[in-house]
């Protein structure tokens, strides 16, 4: 398997943990703010209701006889009533000198021009005060009456803490919708990356070609990389096909003259040693130029593959037509072919690739059978068009079925036993190609057993 | 200089006790009536308004589940209270008045404390610390003996007809409080005014006629009850018929006009001695005064009253009620009525 990656933190937690900070971010601004702003807007209703009532007692003082009268209507006090009883005080002074009211509410310093409003402290509490003044004029007098009305801040406070508790309940819900959002809107961002990944991982070993489903612009980049890697990867591994195949070819020819030359020449040489010799070497070039077939043939098969042919034929007339033409091998080593076919045996395919799997695999039971022994071929139709191929020379070796069968689906033939492994693994791509499977197992008397399904 | 100082600290309870009460009287819980000396018993000091007649059952009901407590009732006027209690605030544990605004003064000015606790009607408490305890109609008490084939006045407009047509029968035979010394009276002459025109000319054919003028309801229900008045106006009701030989002589119509209603009102004082045992009394009274127990022994009218609407006619317990209590305007409202009613 391929080396998993280094891991550093998730794209999908940092957008979420960015979009989740951000929210709360602004649920906290949004509860000072609206809290500074209602806090703003209940101290000018508490003040605008101060002022009304002090304007309504200024405009009710006279001057007769030079003694203030005021006569100030009830509503001047009765406008002060708040739900949380907030106790009220005021004071009335002519020229600095008190007229009526308390007289330790606390008065501004400079009188000419009072502050409109203040906070501050009185028996203890915090109030609010709003002062105003009026000049009367009289027959030869002129004097100043300057009105302070207070108000505790118990109603205020109330209605200020009922807000903060609805802002603060509405941020958090602003806040709890906003983490809702932010994994869903990061599950919806990383979603095309995990597209691309299904994607290629899905691909099939030899599948090399670029990637074509529309991404987005930011993962373009990305995408392009990827196809430029896998065009520089197909090439280059086209060329070490295209560089084998060449070599076997080449080596080919050659090795038929020689083989040739040396089989003319065991018919002319007598001494027993020398013809033991030569043939050997007729021996040794055949399973040379067998090896350099094989690898053209794979050569062939990966080009195959990737272009497959969909052709409608039977199974079972590509099996006989195989046997008919390898039974003189088979005679040659006293072997018997014996074919067993349902008939009959339809399927899409590619008949040059599903010739030469067959082929290997019953070239592999006659290279491994004994001498005066029988191969079972049968194919059959169900549950899947089938080939098996069962010999009675020694089997596999068991402890290395699992083994064999693994280092095929790596397409590798390292342990470098070219006869039998290349011939296998050409079956197996070609089953693979067809999307079926190569199974390799040992028969209860001790040959081998492979079942070709397509 | 410093004995002198020492005197008059060690005389004061002295110069106390020797205030003029109009009553004083010392409930003792049942632990308490055989020994003679019980200077270390818990005591409370009760400043009220209303006659004691009217609380002693509220009392007894109180100390019989506390029998090593001992209550002192002082009744003084309720213009007197205001101004007894803000002379020494510390001396006393509750503070119990028909003059709303008085009693509100002195809850705006910090002079109570709050109870939590207690639950009763938004319009019946200020503060939580300031509880009415009855709703009291203001009422024109009339001697029947004198109305004797004519129509009964229900209305202010009424009276003033029936004065104005037999002015010989009510020459010298009208009651009502003396706002200068009254602040229940001067209350209701404040909220009267402020309801309609009504008021001052009544108060001019009252005047015109010959008016007396009274301290208290109690002494204008004997004199209407002997016959030297006729007619009592804005007296309380629940006086005249808490006495049952008046109350056959007498009719109380409450004037279909406007109907202005006091609450009583008490408070636990800010500085109590004791303050728990205070507040406990409070909720007793609130208790009493609400489940209208046994209304034969309980006299005080209770706070929820079935026949009047509270919310149209009571006076509302809120800063407003300060307005006529402020220097300027009692001097021009006493200014006016004493005008109009003294000829």
């Amino acid at each position: 398997m391929a080396e998993p990656g280094q891991v550093q933190g998730s794209l999908r937690n940092r957008l979420a943990v960015t979009l989740i900070g951000g929210a709360a971010l602004l649920a906290l601004l949004l509860f000072f703010v609206v809290r500074s702003y209602a806090a703003q807007i209940a101290q000018q209703g508490q003040d605008s209701i101060l002022t009304a009532s002090v304007s309504s007692i200024l405009d009710a003082a006279v001057l007769r006889d030079d003694q203030v009268e005021i006569d100030f209507p009830y509503a001047a006090f009765s406008m002060l009533t708040t739900p949380a009883d907030d106790q009220v005080f005021y004071a009335i002074y002519r020229d600095g000198e008190l007229l009526s009211g308390y007289a330790d509410l606390p008065q501004q310093a400079d009188r000419a021009a009072p502050k409109q409003f203040q906070t501050a402290q009185y028996d203890g509490k915090t109030v609010r005060i709003s002062t105003a003044a009026r000049t009367l004029l009289g027959a030869d007098v002129r004097t100043r009456i300057t009105v302070s009305v207070a108000q505790t801040q118990d109603a205020l406070s109330e209605t200020l803490n009922q807000i903060s508790t609805n802002v603060a309940s509405f941020g958090f819900g602003f806040f709890m919708l906003a983490v809702l959002l932010s994994f869903w809107v990061s599950s919806v961002t990383i979603a095309p990356l995990k597209r691309l990944t299904t994607s290629v991982t899905r691909r099939g070993p030899q599948d090399l070609r670029p990637l074509t489903k529309p991404v987005p612009s930011e993962m373009l980049p990305l995408v392009n990389s990827l196809n430029t890697l896998m065009r520089r990867l197909n090439q280059s591994l086209s060329q070490s096909e295209d560089f084998i195949a060449e070599a076997a070819h080449r080596v080919r020819t050659p090795l038929a003259t020689v083989r040739s030359y040396a089989e003319t020449t065991l018919q002319r040489v007598d001494k027993e040693e020398n013809r033991q010799a030569l043939r050997s070497m007729v021996r040794a070039i055949d399973e040379s130029s067998r090896a350099a077939g094989q690898l053209l043939d794979h050569a062939m098969i990966t080009f195959r593959a990737d272009h497959l042919e969909h052709e409608d034929l039977d199974l079972g007339d590509l099996v006989q037509e195989l046997v008919q033409r390898l039974t003189p091998v088979a005679e040659m080593k006293d072997i018997d072919l014996v074919l067993q076919i349902d008939r009959p045996v339809r399927l899409i395919g590619d008949a040059i690739l599903l010739q030469n799997a067959i082929r290997n695999l019953i070239d592999n039971a006659l290279k491994y059978s004994p001498s005066e022994s029988v191969i079972e071929i049968s194919v059959t139709a169900s549950p899947h068009p089938q080939v098996a191929v069962r010999d009675q020379g020694a089997g596999f070796p068991s402890d290395e079925i699992a083994d064999l069968a693994q280092r095929f689906s790596r397409g590798n033939n390292a342990r470098g036993t070219i006869g039998s492994g290349l011939g296998l693994t050409i079956a197996q791509d070609v089953a693979a190609a067809h999307g079926g499977s190569l199974t390799l197992s040992n028969t209860a008397g001790g040959g081998a057993c492979v079942i070709f399904s397509v | 200089m410093r004995y002198i100082f020492c005197l008059i600290l060690a005389l004061w309870p002295l110069a106390l006790s020797a205030q003029n009460w109009e009553d004083r009287q010392i409930f003792r819980g049942a632990a308490l009536h055989d020994t003679a000396a019980n200077t270390d018993a818990v005591q409370l000091r009760i400043l009220s308004s209303t006659d004691t007649a009217f609380f002693i059952p509220i009392i007894r009901r109180f100390l019989a589940d506390r029998p090593s407590v001992s209550i002192e009732y002082l009744v003084a006027g309720s213009a007197q209270i205001d101004h007894i209690f803000r002379q020494a605030p510390a001396q006393y544990d509750l503070v119990i008045s028909s003059a709303m605004d008085l009693q509100f003064k002195l809850t705006n000015d910090g002079y109570a404390q709050p109870i939590e606790d207690l639950v009763t009607p938004d319009w019946a408490q200020w503060r939580q610390s300031l509880f009415a305890f009855t709703s009291e109609p203001a009422a024109i008490v009339i001697r029947r003996a004198d109305f004797d084939g004519h129509p009964i006045p229900q209305t202010r407009q009424e009276l003033i007809e029936a004065m104005r047509a037999r002015p010989e029968v009510f020459r010298n035979r009208l009651g009502t409080y003396d706002i200068r010394r009254s602040g229940l009276g001067y209350l209701f002459a404040t909220q009267d005014a402020r309801a309609s025109e009504t008021y001052w000319r009544l108060t001019e054919v009252m005047g015109n006629l010959g008016t007396r003028l009274y301290c208290c309801s109690g002494d204008m229900i004997t004199d209407l009850a002997n016959g030297k008045l006729a007619v009592a106006y804005n007296v309380l009701g629940s006086y005249a018929l808490a006495r049952s030989e008046t109350a056959s002589a007498l009719t109380v119509v409450l004037a279909a006009d406007f109907p202005t209603t006091m609450m009583r009102t008490g408070f636990v004082t800010a500085s109590a001695p004791q303050p728990e045992l205070a507040k406990e009394f409070i909720r007793h009274l609130i208790r009493v005064q609400t489940q209208a127990v046994d209304p034969e022994s309980f006299l005080l009218p209770p706070l929820i009253q079935s026949q009047i609407t509270p919310a149209q006619s009571t006076i509302a317990l809120g800063p407003a009620l300060m307005t006529y209590l402020d220097r300027l305007k009692r001097r021009m409202f006493l200014k006016e009525w004493t005008r109009a009613i003294i000829r």
